[in-house]
């Protein structure tokens, strides 16, 4: 079980959280035209990497925030964490 | 009867309480603090069990986790428990076992034929034989094979027992209570740290209760028994015994298992069974020791065939010899301390050593006792059937490739040592990569994964000077690092004999015309011969070897055979061992009870119960319940001996004739406030939301992204900024999450609020043409008439005292109302519907009719807005905006959402008019056709009609707009059915929507 670091609670145990997905998909602006492509790759179209990954979690259980995580797809280290609107460095 | 192999003196058992127990029907006696594998060895009994596939006999092979032999079927308090370790498990008074994988018995063994036929049965047999014809797999070989292998039998009752779990926090996690442990937990208690140290067995101190060393001025186990009491007063130290760390996972979180009571007649009340820890350590120490290596020579399997290091633990911690003209065969210098334990006893060992001239200071103490001693001798075939009677042993060349002349020596036991494996497990498990470190023939842990450090013998070392010595270390290093605290501690003086290098030697060659069988995985029944043939058929990976001839794959997960098939593999192969490299270790390390792995999260604990506020009325009511998610709603109210069909029939007539009430608590509420809430709604529904006024409500959809419809609802604005959004009942968490994602990360601009108010609130639905006579009677003071309180409208009031707060909004398709007030007056307005809705016949009705209604109105529901239809499916696209973007409208112009031919929903009625339709059919046009049956559609699902007085369903069929009038048939081929139906529109009720708005 994995142990996240909630930017706003601190510490907790995976089971307090749920996965959303890669973390660097930017949904397409409400009106805006854009190709079928664009879109299909915003709705679908994800890589699958082996190593470091920006992902979001939601704090479920808890703060309810949704959060980045830099985490290692293949061992599970986790390098650092983000509230949604902070800057990635 | 007397048990003929206790000694008169020594052990660490109580003699003076004798306990007694049955084994395969027969009544012995042993002391408190034996297993159930000392005594039955202290009275002789040495034959347990039959081998997995030759059935051949079996008896004990280790004193514990080790053991491959000894499993027994365990019975205890009118409960029972297969594959049971002899070895592990403590005898108690009434205890009873039994043999598995014999029959009839484990004296005559039926299925010890397959051992004449054992050339018939070489590695992956199975594969090859029970090949063909196929039909004949499930029909007779296989209920064949279940019969002949397999181990204890699992019991079909339900467990009464508890098993608990907990989750613990601390600094530093021990495992293993060894030199290592104690001497790393001692010097990091002092030092304030936060200790957890377990031990897998009952008693502390590991080697040091069988080891003939002095720490300070005390016995090893003297030593090992201060430490633990000065351990256990300590308030930051957690001591636990019986409890196996088993499984190291990510972030260092471990996991161990308590046996709390296993080793008692009966758990004591208000006790669990076992308790299963989930640790989350800083720091992880594994001191688990090392198992001895078994030599692999001719019929290496007969009972009375043990490691010398068992032999010794037998004699030293329970009093007990495991034979009276024993040999002792090593390739090393363990071998001789137990050859001079039995010695010290009274007993005769002869040793046979591999090596040439060994020297050492125990050897000389061998020498001295007068033990026989033949060096350069070997053990070629073990000879008896089901216990060793005697030895065949010859000289062996210096190379280990030429046995001399075979001599046959009587004996009742073979004591072997083939030196020592490291417990490398948790550390693999960690994912620290393992190297071989050849002085020792073995694997050890490489650089540490995670935070973990493995001591001792674990780590390959294998003089207590220097275990104790890097355990300190380890112990306070680590725990200064967390609590800035240096407590020095002055390392004791320790006295231990220095041991000779051990023989790279550890498979006896096969003389010449003999063919006897050499076991390298005793409980798989995989020996030297069947490895040989899966390397000729090409087999490389050892992953593979491990699969086609199952060795390491039972329930000992090959702790004493995994080091010696690789040995194996590597010298047929011509490659060093870390060439070869090893199986994956995956946790647990010992088998784990399924039950402790559960916990207390079975039957109604294995989820949370929410019940509504109004629950003890229904249940004063004769309500019978569903589960809805995590609630209980009521299904129907039984009135005198109805059934369901005929109650829920009963209950939507009264809806559609007089008023009804239903609980409708369940329903998902969010309260959304903020400047920014109607634009929020504008972008989550299809419909358009900026210009709802104040105390109005509106129906909308919700997408998905990918344009599936994701749920439905009402929403009211209840003031300026204030929004109340209502969800189905089991999508309220998803939707809640929806809305946080796209106000936390998507549009993060926009000023809005969310939070669950589904507790906070108690809902009751008033539908029925009557429903507004009732309103006025429960609101006397408002004006609820069709202009006071039009359909889609919304009031706050005061019901006799009680904020309420009335929406009129309809799921029955009649005249409705829902009444919401805090939850902890959900109650008193319930009995006040109740009470003034008398003189209008209300009734309650549960989730049934509520079903009853909505379908033969055309509503839909969770069946149908089932994650893979769209608006259109479910005749909503007329709620889709065309002036605005939403979540999930770029997606809608896909060409499978846009086809000519998509399906809809539809209406379905049986032409008898008496049939009733199975939800989940499939829709065809023609019953006879041949399969595959172009399926059309699926019923989602069905009601009997209370308007119409016949079945009715409701279906999303392909190209439904154009089917409406076309007769077709229903097929369920698992109810047996096939009806023929008319499709007909899915508005079977008040199509023009009249009654919700009169």
């Amino acid at each position: 079980m994995l142990h996240i670091k909630c930017p706003h609670c601190g510490m907790r145990s995976q089971n307090e959280f749920s996965y959303g997905g890669d973390a660097s998909v930017k949904r397409p602006e409400l009106n805006k035209e854009i190709s079928d492509e664009e879109w299909d790759n915003f709705v679908y179209n994800r890589k699958s990497l082996r190593g470091k990954h920006l992902e979001l979690w939601q704090h479920l259980s808890g703060c309810r925030q949704w959060i980045k995580v830099e985490r290692d797809t293949a061992t599970h280290e986790i390098f650092n964490t983000y509230k949604a609107d902070e800057e990635i460095t | 009867m007397s048990q003929k192999f206790r000694l008169e003196n020594g052990g660490l058992i109580n003699r003076d309480k004798k306990l007694s127990f049955k084994f395969n029907g027969k009544s012995y006696y042993g002391y408190e603090g034996d297993t159930l594998a000392s005594a039955l060895i202290a009275n002789g009994v040495h034959l347990v069990g039959r081998s997995f596939k030759y059935h051949r006999p079996r008896g004990f092979f280790g004193a514990g986790v080790d053991e491959p032999y000894a499993v027994v079927q365990l019975y205890r308090n009118n409960e029972t428990e297969p594959n049971i370790k002899a070895t592990e498990q403590e005898l108690f008074e009434g205890l009873e076992a039994k043999s598995v994988n014999c029959w009839p018995s484990v004296n005559f063994d039926i299925g010890a034929i397959n051992n004449f036929l054992k050339i018939f049965l070489p590695a992956g047999f199975y594969y090859k034989t029970f090949m063909w014809p196929k039909s004949f797999w499930y029909r007779v070989y296989e209920p064949f094979i279940r019969k002949a292998a397999g181990l204890g039998v699992a019991s079909t009752k339900h467990d009464k027992e508890r098993y608990e779990h907990k989750y613990e926090y601390c600094d530093l996690l021990i495992a293993g209570s060894g030199p290592s442990g104690l001497a790393s937990a001692y010097a990091a208690a002092k030092n304030g740290a936060r200790v957890i140290l377990a031990e897998d067995k009952p008693r502390f101190g590991g080697s040091l209760l069988t080891s003939d060393v002095n720490i300070g001025n005390q016995s090893g186990e003297d030593w090992a028994n201060s430490i633990i009491s000065e351990l256990k007063e300590m308030p930051n130290v957690i001591v636990k015994n019986r409890s196996q760390v088993f499984g190291y996972y990510d972030h260092n979180m471990l996991v161990m298992s308590e046996k709390v009571s296993d080793h008692l007649p009966k758990t004591k009340k208000h006790h669990p069974k076992q308790r299963l820890w989930y640790i989350r350590a800083k720091e992880v120490l594994i001191s688990s020791g090392s198992i001895e290596r078994p030599l692999v020579f001719g019929n290496n399997d007969t009972p009375g065939v043990m490691l010398s290091s068992a032999a010794k633990e037998y004699l030293k911690v329970y009093g007990v010899l495991v034979g009276k003209n024993p040999l002792v065969f090593t390739n090393n210098d363990s071998g001789y301390e137990t050859a001079i334990e039995f010695k010290k006893n009274g007993v005769n060992p002869i040793i046979l050593d591999s090596r040439v001239n060994p020297q050492s200071e125990i050897i000389d103490e061998a020498i001295n006792l007068g033990i026989k001693i033949k060096f350069s001798h070997v053990v070629v075939a073990a000879q008896g059937y089901k216990k060793v009677s005697s030895a065949d042993i010859a000289k062996i060349s210096d190379d280990k490739k030429q046995l001399g002349t075979i001599e046959n020596i009587k004996c009742d036991c073979i004591c072997v040592s083939g030196f020592w494996t490291p417990t490398i497990h948790l550390a693999s498990q960690s994912g620290n990569k393992t190297k071989f470190k050849e002085e020792i023939d073995a694997f050890v842990p490489g650089t540490s994964k995670q935070k973990e450090t493995t001591l001792g013998a674990a780590n390959g070392i294998f003089t207590l000077e220097e275990t104790l010595k890097s355990s300190f270390t380890a112990g306070q290093d680590l725990s200064k690092k967390i609590t800035n605290k240096d407590n020095k501690i002055s390392f004791p003086n320790v006295v231990e004999k220095i041991s000779s290098q051990h023989d790279k030697f550890w498979c006896v060659p096969l003389p010449k015309g003999k063919s006897y069988k050499r076991f390298l995985d005793f409980q798989n029944d995989v020996a030297v011969s069947d490895i040989e043939i899966a390397l000729k058929e090409g087999y490389r990976s050892i992953e593979h070897v491990k699969r086609y001839t199952t060795l390491g794959m039972a329930t000992d997960q090959g702790k004493t055979s995994n080091l010696n098939g690789l040995q194996l593999v590597s010298d047929i192969e011509n490659k060093v061992v870390p060439a070869v490299g090893h199986t994956t270790f995956r946790p647990p390390y010992t088998p784990i009870s399924i039950g402790a792995i559960v916990g207390r999260e079975v039957g109604k604990h294995s989820k949370p119960t929410r019940k509504s506020p109004m629950h003890s009325w229904h249940e004063k009511n004769n309500a019978i319940f569903v589960d809805a998610g995590v609630w209980l709603r009521p299904r129907y109210y039984k009135q005198g001996s109805e059934t369901l069909f005929e109650a829920s029939k009963r209950e939507a007539k009264n809806v559609r004739t007089n008023v009804g009430v239903c609980d409708v608590t369940t329903l998902g509420k969010i309260d959304i406030k903020g400047p920014d809430a109607a634009e929020l709604l504008n972008r989550v529904y299809t419909n358009a939301w900026l210009k709802l006024p104040v105390g109005k409500a509106r129906y909308g959809v919700m997408l998905r992204e990918d344009g599936i419809v994701m749920d439905d609802g009402t929403t009211t604005r209840i003031s300026e900024n204030h929004y109340h959004m209502t969800t189905t009942t089991a999508q309220a968490a998803n939707v809640l999450s929806h809305l946080e994602y796209y106000l936390q990360l998507v549009w993060p601009e926009l000023n809005v609020n969310v939070v669950s108010t589904t507790e906070q609130w108690a809902g009751a639905a008033i539908a029925g043409p009557k429903s507004r006579k009732l309103l006025e009677k429960l609101f006397p003071n408002n004006d609820v008439s069709n202009e006071g309180l039009p359909f889609m409208g919304y009031m706050e009031s005061d019901l006799f005292g009680v904020k309420a707060r009335i929406f009129r909004i309809s799921f029955s398709g009649e005249l409705a109302y829902e009444v919401n007030v805090e939850s902890n007056n959900g109650q008193f307005m319930w009995e006040k519907i109740i009470e003034l809705g008398q003189e209008f016949q209300v009734q309650p009705y549960g989730t049934e009719a509520l079903s009853t209604l909505r379908i033969e109105m055309g509503h839909v529901a969770g069946s149908e807005l089932d994650g893979r239809t769209i608006s259109y499916d479910t005749s909503l696209e007329g709620l889709i905006s065309k002036k605005k973007d939403f979540i999930g409208k770029r997606s809608l112009n896909r060409e499978a959402f846009t086809s000519s031919d998509r399906q809809k929903i539809v209406g379905v009625v049986p032409l008898d008019k008496k049939t009733s339709i199975p939800e989940g059919s499939h829709l065809v046009k023609d019953a006879q056709a041949p399969l595959p049956n172009k399926k059309l559609g699926h019923i989602s699902a069905s009601c009997w009609s209370v308007e119409h007085d016949n079945p009715f369903s409701l279906a999303i069929l392909k190209d439904g707009k154009n089917m409406i009038g076309e007769k077709l048939f229903v097929m369920s081929p698992l109810k047996n059915k096939v009806i023929p139906v008319e499709i007909v529109s899915s508005h079977y009720v008040d199509p023009k929507g009249e009654r919700v708005r009169s």
